[in-house]
């Protein structure tokens, strides 16, 4: 398949691009990345994502494909012939939707929390948040990986990917705060998880530097504070 | 004992998805009601991380999440499908299923709980959610083309939960000038057989939403 045939709009920041490129690291297809430049949004992601105007977006042969997650499947449904990304058992495929589920609805939220928190109380209960949910994570992990590396047995799966996207921001989160979410007492499994995953061929080209990342927080964390922090109208 | 247990309440319109797919697909089911008030000791055990409804459980092991339930459905009874066999169009249907969900539904619930200047605005985010969905209904009868497919389960709520929002509140959300595919979209979904003979009594629904309202309104009143 020509590379032009599969591009993706993203930016290399972002949690859920980095889903969409272990995806299509995995699968090993060649694609051209589209790079979004901060603060701006070009005519072809307003075209492709007129919906959310949010990265990322794969076009396949010119057609748009959104959300991160719904992307992540379309990658292993198009390219069966590949590893599979979700395992073939109907209810351990439940079981990774429902906890990559829980990781966008529930978790992530929380660990944002910790970005914007306007105080230090507000800031450790959101800690506490992150860490209750990262419990959980560690007890799905335990049970999914029967021992192996990754939720996907030997192989990274959906879950790794959905949950491993973030992997950097909370790196991040952990230097910034001066805490240790993953940890050897409280998740073991997540804590070896998290360099396996970082280690991995299809993983580690794309994930983001954490020193670059750590800088590019600022940024982000000052604006999202600085919205937080607005007065309702 | 049935293998397929679902347990629900009679007015969760999440809930509601999981009698249509198991319907669709013919498969026999026991439901357990839940009183969201005083959970069961099996609800907690099933759905220990939510403690939500829906929960489906086959041969002992539960599934959660509406979506993640459909999708269970969807891959272990094959026959009736509800997603396309093209990855196409199986992501066309998880975006707009997932749209509904998270755009949709909240803006329509947030116009409804409001009232004076915060709803008229409420009202415009709401309608501008549902022009989408007009515009994804074009040349199409169902959001699923021909037949009823699993953005139109998802997003079938819609098709009945917006004539309680109007005895409610007055308001109709989805006029027929203004949402000619939409309003025939309701039209035909709601009468589809499956679909007709499971809504929640509208009387009770009424009764209930209009409690939301109320206990909502006063709730604002006092921050």
């Amino acid at each position: 398949m020509a590379k032009s045939d599969v591009k993706l709009i993203g930016a290399w920041p972002s949690p859920f691009v980095l889903r969409a490129r272990i995806a299509l690291n995995v699968k090993s297809v060649e694609y051209e990345f589209l790079q979004e430049t901060l603060g701006s949004k070009s005519e072809l992601l307003l075209k492709s994502n007129p919906v959310h105007k949010k990265i990322p977006v794969l076009l396949h042969h010119d057609k748009p494909i959104c959300e991160s997650l719904i992307i992540v499947e379309y990658i292993d449904e198009v390219w069966a012939s590949g590893p599979s990304i979700l395992p073939s058992d109907p209810y351990e495929r439940a079981i990774a939707r429902f906890w990559a589920s829980y990781v966008d609805e529930k978790w992530f939220p929380a660990m944002k929390s910790i970005a914007v928190a306007q105080d230090d109380e507000a800031r450790k209960a959101a800690v506490v948040q992150v860490a209750e949910g990262l419990a959980l994570l560690e007890e799905a992990f335990q049970k999914i990986s029967k021992g192996k590396s990754f939720f996907g047995g030997d192989h990274i799966g959906y879950l790794d990917i959905a949950f491993g996207g973030f992997l950097g921001w909370l790196r991040v989160t952990e230097g910034t705060g001066g805490i240790k979410l993953l940890n050897e007492t409280k998740t073991p499994g997540l804590l070896k998880w998290a360099d396996d995953f970082a280690a991995h061929p299809a993983v580690k080209d794309v994930l983001p530097d954490i020193g670059k990342l750590a800088e590019f927080s600022k940024v982000i964390v000052a604006k999202m504070r600085a919205a937080a922090a607005a007065p309702a109208k | 004992m049935a293998e397929v247990k679902l347990f629900r309440t009679w007015s969760s319109p999440f809930a509601l998805r999981i009698v249509w797919a198991l319907k669709f697909k013919d498969v026999p089911y026991d439901t357990i009601f839940e009183d969201l008030a005083n959970k069961s000791p099996s609800l907690l055990q099933y759905n220990p991380v939510h403690k939500k409804v829906p929960v489906l459980v086959h041969n002992g092991k539960s599934v959660s999440e509406s979506f993640v339930i459909l999708e269970y459905i969807e891959e272990t009874w094959k026959h009736n499908p509800f997603l396309s066999e093209d990855p196409y169009d199986r992501a066309t249907a998880r975006f707009w299923a997932k749209f509904g969900d998270e755009k949709v539904l909240p803006s329509i619930l947030e116009a409804f709980m409001s009232e004076g200047k915060e709803q008229e605005e409420g009202i415009v985010k709401a309608k501008e959610n549902l022009k989408y969905l007009e515009e994804e209904l074009k040349g199409k009868k169902f959001f699923g083309g021909e037949r009823i497919g699993f953005a139109d389960i998802a997003l079938g709520w819609l098709a009945d939960y917006e004539g309680v929002f109007q005895e409610v509140t007055s308001i109709k959300l989805i006029a027929e000038d203004e949402f000619p595919l939409l309003s025939e979209w309701k039209r035909t979904f709601a009468d589809a057989p499956i679909i007709k003979e499971n809504w929640p009594p509208r009387d009770k629904l009424v009764t209930k939403f209009q409690g939301y309202r109320e206990a909502n309104l006063l709730k604002k009143l006092g921050t």
